[in-house]
């Protein structure tokens, strides 16, 4: 689906940019995007079937991947967290919580120059471990990181 | 309507730092509305993407666990002062938005 959905933005043309794209309708009323959206990975509850769902069943740790984050986080709603990969040819990053009530919380596929670098705020809704997923030459790797949370952030 | 965004590009070396700031509620689907008790519906970003000079650089999905008002970082090999970046999203509403920006030079 990823495949088809780039295809689709390269049918766009040089050009057209995303944006041109969504106003040319070439995609569409969304449901082209809509059907790539990873709904069983972001409404799975436990942690195997969410990185099931980002084909990263098994994974090897890796040191090339830094999470930072606060040790401590007082306001679950906002925990900034950036993940660096110094892993050649990062193609992928998704980013987990364990014990949210749906760990997956965000991927990111990266092409074209995009460096093995994302950097978001995300909610967690208890301490947790931080998981990221990284791809790198059709290869998958991990990190985790503990996060302490004072209050969580699902809810509020 | 779709509130505004904000973006900004700076050449660092070669490496374009791309930051962007979205305006939208990313409701869980988990509150109650303090007032009258009803839940709140979910709504959240699912889907953002970034093109430099038209090319896809990053496909990003999310979930409702994104903070809301979400920041989006990301950095661009190979950039130049003066290329265009384009940044989209649109949500489990289907509504959408866009911005667009220069590199500036570092």
């Amino acid at each position: 689906m990823n495949k088809m959905r780039r295809a689709l933005l390269k049918a766009a043309g040089g050009a057209s940019t995303v944006a041109a794209g969504f106003a040319a309708g070439i995609l569409g009323s969304l449901k082209v995007f809509a059907a790539g959206w990873n709904e069983s990975g972001f409404d799975s509850k436990a942690m195997a079937d969410a990185l099931k769902s980002i084909g990263a069943t098994a994974s090897i740790e890796s040191k090339d991947i830094l999470i930072k984050a606060p040790e401590i986080a007082e306001n679950g709603a906002v925990v900034p967290v950036e993940v660096v990969s110094r892993i050649p040819n990062t193609e992928f990053i998704a980013i987990l919580a364990e014990k949210n009530p749906f760990p997956l919380i965000g991927t990111f596929d990266l092409m074209n120059g995009a460096e093995g670098f994302v950097s978001t705020r995300i909610k967690m809704g208890q301490t947790s471990l931080v998981k990221a997923i990284v791809r790198a030459d059709g290869k998958i790797y991990s990190a985790t990181k503990e996060v302490k949370v004072t209050i969580g952030g699902c809810g509020g | 309507m779709a509130e505004p965004m904000k973006i900004r590009a700076t050449l660092q070396g070669d490496v374009a730092d791309v930051k962007v700031l979205v305006n939208h509620p990313m409701e869980t689907g988990q509150r109650k509305d303090p007032n009258s008790g009803e839940p709140i519906p979910i709504h959240f970003i699912q889907f953002i993407t970034a093109t430099l000079n038209g090319k896809l650089v990053l496909e990003g999905q999310w979930s409702q666990a994104i903070s809301k008002n979400p920041f989006l970082g990301f950095k661009l090999k190979g950039a130049k002062a003066g290329d265009k970046i384009v940044v989209s999203w649109s949500d489990n509403r289907r509504d959408k938005s866009s911005i667009e920006t220069t590199v500036a030079g570092g």
